[in-house]
């Protein structure tokens, strides 16, 4: 059976069922290469192989359907990874922004071929504006951590045109995503880390005492990356603007509040949206994402372009000829314009109506999850708090009484067919599981995650070994992580040069 | 409710669950005086076939022109099995590959990507994507100073040649570095690298780029240059087309030693003009740099059986682990992207890929006859091109291109509104690739002709 499994191209790599004496594309023009190439310049013609596999269509079709199979995804196993938003995306928003019209469209086709998409982006970009309470919005950045650029860049040109050049510290709390302090050492900015108290709030005092005419901004998430609400928010904003300083907000949790309150009323002059996670569009493996930014009047002017402007009637591309002080383009053209439409298409179908219920359900699942965890026995890292629409347990007890860690309890949950939440982030909770349901989950799904986190528990109790060794049932077993760095196999050809 | 699974019954039982009585209350950690629940701007919810007529419409109302821009984005057969397979749920909906054991398909989709691009570029390793093109290419840029900290310069060398709006980008991702970009003129009669300008650099730098083909669609003469930059000690990042790479040398083997760093757009494997994105910048390099890459890389390892199986790796580079001392803030790749662009490699094959290359470079030189006997038109380079080619016209380049949309072609790039001080007035960018037929090339010139014709009173 092994054998028979072995000739089969499904558990092969693509590059090892190719054939190089094999013609059998219909897929490419009927033409003599060799007589085309004496046209271009001879010593610039390739001379080194061209190794591509050369594989007939439905062996690629096969190839590629079986190795999809090997995935966990939200269309067939509930997604709870904590901080990533893994909701149900609507099949409607990519049938639809595959509409011949928009995938064709070329970026720099004349503006009186475009006004269809530009009605869509300049829509998007006021329900967008709408949502936060920002006074501007630029859908420019092709994910979250090129909106926290464009951001913290836009913190940068404001204290720049104010000739304000000793601000030279951005402040991170410990608890915030890698990308924040990477993106404010791009940005030329000194990272100052700030600490959280045991409620899982920022602490005053220790914020007080870093803050000054050194202070260029605050990046911050609300609700933060514990699952809570930061509640002094207010206090924050006025104790960062005091002295002269920018609020960015961390737009990864958005979801959380849709509806409930505004970035713009907590304080904040500047936030990235994650559209791939609030607004639904693909999570595709990891990206594309899209990461717009908004911000307050005082930023309006350094924003990222192109947008999309309305004049008599007629759209068209604002750029630095009218936003001179524009921190100026991350992308060729219009960012992840396909990804926008995703996202605008989102809107529709969700409505007002609907855009205020991802907050509710999203929390209610997650305080539901809580709530049946903490019956069940586990501990919840913040119990005195409301959760937000995720919220963390850590198994630091089951680490110590059963040696099984969170990685453990994270890859038995696969065998159950759950996939795991985010484990080991924020680093401050010890053996943690940051856990984000979805408002798009149904109950009778939240219950069985319980049942098999109860189910774990017991052998972890009975025979830690179980979960030491898992998982049992997925196309490989666990896989050793410190192999793949020390001994680098990135490139078949490379790898099995003969 | 649109998406929200739960039953009146169920909600209530969690909420009793919760102990609290409304999904009001679940909100009381936010201060009231903050709250806002107006969202009055944004329209009611619509049903799915009122968004599909709504969305049917404005992208009818956006056409299907017949296309002959390039300049870094660019028309190809896209085979339908592509999107097909991309777009199932168990790629389209699943995340970064965090968990291995239940993502070997995206980790195998990656690794096939890695060697696919290694392969095409002729260079050791590639990473697992980037964004696009353009902000590949400030990411090549950090790399080459972070490879060369010890180095005093802080200088690139970035040609004219290369398209202005990649330099616009590189320039936004590298301003807070201290980094100097220094443009680099071009030959006015080949509309390649000004050898000679290039020549009389006599301040150190990190790197040059070489764009190959260049924004003009010209070959940039790859072997000298980079060796003329290997000898200043300086590095080589070489900015390619992929579909190109079929039939022009790879990177890796351009001049005695090859580039250090090869990056580019796969937009042209496989990926829909889509107005621009979402497209997939490509990064590739030497062995001896690879933890200098940024972004996500994958590995293949072993399982605790011996199985071979595929990981996450070298992710002691990123930010999730180094925080402020990571080698970029990138955390996705564009994995979708990734996956399209290994299906069309795989799909196309070697062959595939250059029959399509052949193509563009065939029907590219068609057209260009038939332009050569268009009064008033002329090529400022030569036609020794690839796929695209600059024309200077006898007429208003932005009328002209106003006029042929009305005619449904979007005839090219305005390129004279980034070269206006380089004397290419009325210059227009073309491109023609293996998706278009004779009759399409025979009706744009003649679409051309008359639109010059009407434009200038019959003067040409």
């Amino acid at each position: 059976m092994t054998q028979l499994n072995e000739a089969v191209i499904e558990d092969k790599l693509i590059f090892e069922a190719s054939d190089f004496t094999r013609k059998s594309s219909s897929l490419a023009p009927d033409i003599d290469v060799d007589t085309v190439a004496k046209s271009l310049p001879e010593h610039l013609l390739r001379k080194s192989d061209l190794q591509l596999p050369q594989v007939g269509e439905l062996q690629v079709v096969r190839h590629y359907t079986s190795l999809s199979q090997k995935n966990f995804s939200i269309d067939t196993h509930f997604y709870p990874l904590g901080s990533c938003t893994m909701k149900y995306n609507p099949r409607a928003c990519n049938t639809l922004a595959q509409l011949p019209g928009f995938a064709g469209r070329h970026p720099m086709a004349h503006s009186s071929m475009s006004q269809g998409i530009m009605s869509c982006l300049y829509d998007l970009q006021n329900m967008l504006m709408e949502a936060t309470g920002m006074k501007q919005v630029s859908l420019t950045p092709m994910a979250g951590a090129q909106g926290e650029f464009a951001g913290v860049a836009m913190i940068r040109a404001y204290h720049d045109h104010n000739k304000d050049d000793a601000r030279t510290e951005i402040i991170v709390p410990d608890a915030a995503h890698g990308t924040n302090p990477a993106t404010a050492v791009m940005c030329g900015y000194k990272v100052k880390e700030l600490s959280t108290n045991d409620q899982g709030d920022v602490d005053i005092e220790a914020l007080k005492a870093m803050i000054g005419p050194q202070t260029a901004g605050i990046m911050l998430t609300n609700p933060s990356t514990l699952g809570v609400f930061e509640r002094k928010i207010k206090q924050i904003a006025d104790m960062i603007h005091e002295v002269g300083g920018l609020l960015y907000y961390d737009g990864a949790n958005l979801n959380a509040i849709l509806g409930k309150v505004k970035p713009g009323d907590m304080g904040f002059d500047v936030i990235h949206m994650n559209l791939h996670k609030t607004f639904s569009t693909p999570h595709g493996g990891g990206g594309p994402g899209a990461g717009p930014v908004g911000v307050s009047g005082r930023l309006q002017p350094f924003l990222p372009v192109p947008m999309v402007a309305l004049k008599d009637g007629q759209y068209y591309w604002l750029t630095e000829d009218e936003l001179s002080l524009s921190i100026g383009h991350l992308s060729a053209w219009m960012g992840n314009a396909g990804i926008l439409l995703r996202a605008y298409i989102y809107a529709l179908l969700l409505g007002r109506e609907g855009m205020q219920r991802v907050a509710e359900f999203a929390t209610l699942n997650a305080n539901y999850l809580l709530q049946r965890f903490a019956d069940a026995g586990f501990e919840i890292a913040f119990p005195e708090r409301r959760a937000s629409h995720e919220f963390i347990l850590t198994l630091r007890k089951e680490a110590k009484q059963y040696g099984t860690n969170a990685m453990d309890f994270a890859k038995r949950l696969l065998d159950y067919g759950f996939h795991a939440p985010t484990t080991y982030f924020p680093l401050l909770v010890p053996e943690c599981f940051l856990m984000e349901p979805t408002e798009t989950e149904a109950k009778t799904d939240l219950d069985g995650f319980v049942k098999a986190m109860e189910l774990i528990l017991e052998e972890a109790k009975e025979s830690p070994e179980v979960l030491k060794q898992a998982p049992y049932t997925l196309p490989v077993r666990r896989l050793d992580d410190v192999k793949a760095a020390r001994e680098l196999d990135l490139n078949y050809y490379q790898s099995h040069a003969e | 409710m649109p998406y929200i699974p739960h039953t009146s019954q169920e909600i209530a039982e969690m909420l009793s669950v919760i102990g609290v009585d409304s999904i009001e209350q679940l909100f009381n950690e936010i201060p009231p005086e903050l709250r806002s629940d107006g969202l009055d701007k944004i329209p009611s919810s619509r049903s799915e076939m009122q968004v599909q007529r709504l969305l049917t419409e404005k992208s009818m109302q956006d056409g299907t022109p017949l296309c002959f821009a390039g300049g870094g984005a660019y028309e190809h057969h896209i085979p339908a099995a592509i999107w097909e397979i991309a777009t199932r749920g168990e790629f389209y909906s699943a995340y970064t590959p965090y968990q291995a054991e239940a993502s070997q398909g995206t980790l195998q989709v990656i690794y096939e990507f890695q060697t696919m691009i290694a392969s095409l570029t002729g260079m050791d390793v590639s990473n697992a994507s980037l964004y696009d093109g353009a902000s590949g290419l400030g990411e090549a840029v950090l790399m080459s100073v972070r490879a060369n900290r010890k180095a005093k310069s802080k200088r690139i060398l970035m040609p004219a040649t290369v398209s202005s709006v990649y330099r616009q980008v590189v320039e936004t991702i590298v301003k807070h570095q201290d980094i100097t970009l220094d443009i680099i003129d071009f030959d006015r009669t080949n509309g390649t690298i000004d050898i000679c300008k290039l020549k009389q650099q006599s301040e150190p730098f990190v790197a040059l780029v070489i764009p190959q083909p260049n924004y003009f669609g010209c070959m940039e003469d790859v072997h000298s240059l980079t060796d003329w930059a290997h000898e200043q000690g300086a590095m080589v990042i070489g900015l390619v087309n992929p579909v190109a790479l079929a039939l022009l040398e790879a990177p890796g083997n351009w001049g005695t030693q090859g580039v250090d760093i090869a990056v580019g757009e796969a937009q042209p494997l496989g990926i829909p003009l889509s107005s621009g994105g979402p497209y997939i910048g490509f990064m590739a390099c030497k062995q001896k740099l690879v933890r200098q890459l940024p972004g996500r890389i994958v590995g293949r390892t072993v399982d605790l059986e011996g199985k071979s199986g595929f990981s996450l790796t070298l992710q002691a580079r990123e930010q999730h682990i180094r925080r402020s001392k990571a080698t970029s803030n990138i955390c996705t790749n564009q994995g979708l992207m990734a996956t399209t662009t290994t299906l069309y490699l795989a799909f196309m094959g070697r062959d595939g890929l250059q029959k399509v290359a052949a193509s563009c470079v065939q029907n590219t030189q068609a057209l260009i006859e038939l332009l050569k006997t268009s009064p008033g038109i002329s090529f400022p380079f030569g036609t020794s091109v690839f796929h695209e080619f600059v024309i200077t016209l006898p007429a208003d380049v932005e009328q002209v291109i106003e006029a042929m949309a009305e005619e449904d072609i979007v005839a090219g790039i305005n390129i004279f509104q980034y070269y206006a001080q380089d004397g290419l007035e009325n210059a227009l960018l073309i491109c023609v690739t293996e998706t278009k037929s004779t009759e399409d090339m025979a009706f744009f010139a003649d679409t051309l002709n008359k639109v010059i014709n009407d434009l200038t009173g019959g003067a040409q």
